[in-house]
């Protein structure tokens, strides 16, 4: 179906029964019991999720495939945030002209970018995409202010034109009438769960997205992309110009990122320069490797799982680890708070650090490869893929796998 | 394959009917409620979100500190602190209208994107009715208009930026905390008084919106009062050295520099201008002088005896001996063993004039909250009489001039009151060139 092999469809209906269902399996625990605390089916952690997937995605064609690791990308998510606000407030709430917008302007971007960084490769690629997000940043802080509204962070005003703004017209982001806010609570037994319209608005887009990710993974270009990352000098000496391949690859991941840049003002009217900073860039580089670059699923799993850190564990606090051990005796409870207390509330940065250094020296595959351990060992193929999992050159492998 | 290929054909089916269905649900809104996150059962849960990691992460914690201890006292736990001296008494120490108040909070790491996240997800999974909190204008903008959007009532924390209530205010949105503006206007006459009135001031300015509103503000200040500014420079907000721009003020002609930086920024240029022994100079017969504007606690501990003689201005200070600041002072470090901070009796304040103001409006309803708000007059919070103006959601009190203590006695006796400033001095009119373009708007309680 759709160009694809088995294998790939039945990946794909899994794919998109899991982000369409997203909404039931994120509130695993009844509302009222101590654990709703790590409940995340709330509409705004499902929006990031699937923006930042998306983000993830598109990182990964560039990194996952071409081995080029972009510290950069941030600027992208950037200029599709703003791109978007600005059709906000010159024409109307619809999100759609300015999707297409941050979709074009981030393609430019890229070009400009990775017409000027790719003539390096390895650090020096690295280092020129982190020059061009730090200008891109300091420019949208303050240079640009006009443009960018600062600091601030650019939001729409009732005294802007808005031209195609017609009196009935909602008066917060909208696709054709659809509120991205508006969200239908569903209350089952202890349960809640509440479908928004925002977030299967991304989910839809995520799905396409991630299909035609899946086709390039597939395609004689991606093929090409991953030669690119095996040997790139055995490829010249062919005499093949692999620039345009990897230009091409640059462009469609910074379009990528435009996209989820454009989604987070179509959820939030509002684009700030922060988007644009370098540990927004390195975040994504994070969300990729912790879940297992290269790999189709791994950078969606580890942009779910850092975004899952940022926004439930840092809102525990003391009075809620007190509550979970009010049964046990006074002393052992305070002990046991004043010890979790380092990792969570404001150290959610320090867990999560934690994790990854546990995933990077014990998994090097990413929690993807974590995944394919627990399911060799059911399945009995455990030393199969142990021995998939020492292939650290990235040899070429016999044909694609779904991981 | 035939056979194959009709089965996958009812599974894409079936997998469309299933989103279809999961989708259906989004069709009809749910309009069951009078307000957002009305509660429902016997407790009333307020979103505290300060930034717990960041450049202001010291600030955030006294901010988070004072919350708790306002949360206390409204559930009439502890000695009641300002509840006692407060002019309204409507708040009985039982809850806000009955129900035990609860908190959540969240970190805003000073960017306006976390905070903003951090402050949907306690209004979309905890039910915050309000958000409070914040140590950055360009963060209290954007939460500002999220709960504006969402239809929560937003009290600002530290923020200092004529803009929070000027161009960028909102109906549902209001600032406790002092402005630029007000800086500049009690900071002139003193500055006069001490330095005369013939002065020539050189600006420093950190390069983003709140910077530049403070410059504005300052410099239009003491221009009526007779200076002269002979330069404005920008600096980068990440700068940590600032000497290549202090090296040209020895030149320029001037002998009042201005620093308009805040937190880490300021730390840094205070202490760089100090080691180019500007304040040991004799610039046109007089003796060269540096300004601060706006002061905190936290920056005068960080540039230490750099401070010492140096005039800036405050919102609030835990030395003031009214009533209303003895009592939170005492409570706050009952609690804690130190003193509040400014910051710290911003946000301990919102807190409390938010739970008054439910009180007497009687419902949790964000737009009978922002009716009892509007044109409220109190007393007793520390800042003399009080108002919060209708107009704008800018509070109107006494503003403090404060000078970098020459002889501390202990490590939190760094900065002291130098003069009250009256708040009849500090006023302005809502259309005020420098807060012009704004709009109110309509309260939005989310329904």
């Amino acid at each position: 179906m759709l160009g694809l092999s088995k294998k790939d469809t039945t990946f794909l209906l899994i794919v998109i029964f899991l982000t369409l269902a997203t909404p039931i399996l994120l509130q695993p625990f009844p509302e009222n019991s101590a654990l709703a605390q790590f409940n995340a089916g709330y509409p705004d952690l499902m929006q990031r999720f699937a923006i930042y997937g998306i983000f993830a995605i598109g990182f990964n064609i560039l990194f996952g495939l071409t081995g080029y690791l972009s510290f950069g990308h941030a600027a992208f998510l950037g200029v599709g945030s703003y791109s978007v606000v600005w059709m906000y407030k010159l024409l109307s709430y619809n999100v759609l002209p300015g999707l297409i917008l941050a979709v074009i302007m981030s393609a430019l971007f890229a070009l400009l970018i990775g017409f000027i960084s790719l003539r390096r490769s390895g650090i020096y690629f690295s280092i020129l995409t982190l020059a061009f997000a730090q200008m891109s940043f300091n420019l949208a802080y303050s240079v640009l202010t006009p443009l960018t509204n600062g600091e601030t962070g650019l939001q729409v005003y009732t005294n802007d034109p808005q031209v195609l703004m017609g009196p009935g017209s909602p008066s917060s982001p909208h696709f054709f009438g659809i509120v991205m806010n508006e969200s239908a609570k569903v209350d089952i037994g202890g349960w809640q769960f509440t479908f928004s319209n925002g977030y299967y608005f991304c989910a839809i887009i995520a799905i396409i997205v991630f299909y035609l990710s899946l086709r390039i993974f597939r395609s004689p270009f991606g093929i090409m992309l991953r030669a690119i990352k095996t040997n790139q000098t055995r490829m010249s000496y062919t005499g093949l110009n692999s620039r345009p391949y990897t230009l091409a690859a640059f462009v469609i991941s910074g379009m990528y990122a435009g996209l989820a840049g454009g989604l987070l003002a179509s959820m939030d009217p509002l684009a700030g320069a922060e988007r644009m900073q370098w540990t927004a860039s390195g975040e994504v580089v994070l969300m990729t490797i912790l879940g297992g670059a290269g790999t189709l699923m791994g950078p969606v799993l580890g942009a779910g799982f850092i975004k899952y850190f940022e926004n439930i564990f840092s809102k525990i606090n003391d009075n809620i680890l007190h509550t979970w051990f009010s049964a046990l005796p006074d002393g052992l409870e305070d002990a046991l708070v004043f010890m979790l207390h380092p990792f969570i509330g404001k150290g959610w940065n320090l867990t999560l650090g934690l994790l990854f250094m546990l995933v990077v020296i014990f998994l090097p595959g990413g929690l993807i490869e974590g995944g394919n351990r627990i399911w060799g060992l059911i399945t009995g193929k455990g030393r199969k893929s142990k021995r998939a999992v020492k292939d650290n050159d990235h040899h070429p492998k016999p044909s694609a796998h779904v991981n | 394959m035939t056979k194959f290929q009709v089965n996958r054909r009812t599974l894409i089916k079936s997998g469309a009917a299933f989103g279809a269905g999961l989708a259906l649900p989004t069709i009809f809104t749910s309009s069951a409620r009078a307000y957002l996150n009305e509660p429902k059962g016997d407790t009333v849960t307020l979103g505290f979100n300060v930034p717990q990691t960041g450049p202001y992460a010291d600030e955030g914690l006294d901010e988070l500190r004072a919350q708790e201890l306002a949360v206390q006292h409204l559930n009439g736990e502890g000695d009641g602190g300002m509840l006692n001296t407060f002019s309204s008494k409507a708040l009985k120490g039982n809850g806000i209208l009955g129900k035990k108040v609860t908190f959540v909070s969240g970190d805003t790491q000073t960017k306006s994107d976390a905070a903003r996240a951090a402050a949907k997800s306690m209004i979309e999974k905890d039910g915050a009715v309000m958000i409070n909190g914040g140590s950055s204008s360009g963060v209290a903008v954007a939460v500002q208009g999220l709960c504006q959007e969402a239809g929560v009532i937003f009290m600002a924390g530290l923020t200092h930026s004529n803009d929070t209530t000027g161009k960028d205010k909102k109906r549902n949105g209001f600032r406790h905390f002092f402005n630029a503006y007000m800086s500049g206007e009690a900071l002139a006459p003193v500055l006069a008084k001490a330095y005369g009135a013939d002065r020539r001031a050189y600006h420093l300015t950190a390069d983003y919106t709140w910077g530049w509103t403070q410059q504005e503000s300052i410099a239009k200040a003491t221009e009526n009062l007779g200076w002269e500014t002979v330069n404005n420079v920008l600096t980068p907000l990440a700068a940590t050295d600032f000497s290549s721009y202090i090296a040209p003020v020895l030149n320029s002609g001037a002998d009042v520099l201005i620093l308009n930086h805040y937190g880490g920024n300021m730390v840094n240029s205070l202490t760089n201008a100090v080691q180019f022994g500007l304040r040991d100079k004799q610039v046109n017969g007089k003796q060269f002088e540096i300004i601060v504007p706006l002061y905190s606690e936290l920056m005068a501990a960080g540039a230490g005896a750099n401070v010492r003689g140096v005039y800036g201005s405050m919102n609030w200070n835990w030395q003031l001996q009214d009533e209303g600041s003895k009592a939170f002072v005492k409570s706050f470090g009952e609690k804690y063993g130190r003193p509040p901070s400014n910051s710290a009796h911003t946000c301990y304040v919102q807190t409390l004039l938010y739970a008054d103001a439910c009180e007497r409006a009687g419902t949790f309803d964000p737009c009978g909250v922002v009716e009892a708000l509007e044109g409220f007059e109190f007393d007793g919070m520390g800042n003399g009489p009080t108002l919060y103006r209708a107009d704008d959601h800018q509070c109107f009190k006494d503003v403090l001039v404060m000078k970098g203590t020459e002889n501390p006695t202990n490590e939190y006796d760094t900065l002291e009151i130098v003069e009250v400033t009256p708040r009849a001095q500090v006023e302005y009119a809502p259309d005020h060139p420098m807060f012009a373009g704004g709009d109110l708007g309509q309260c939005n309680s989310g329904a």
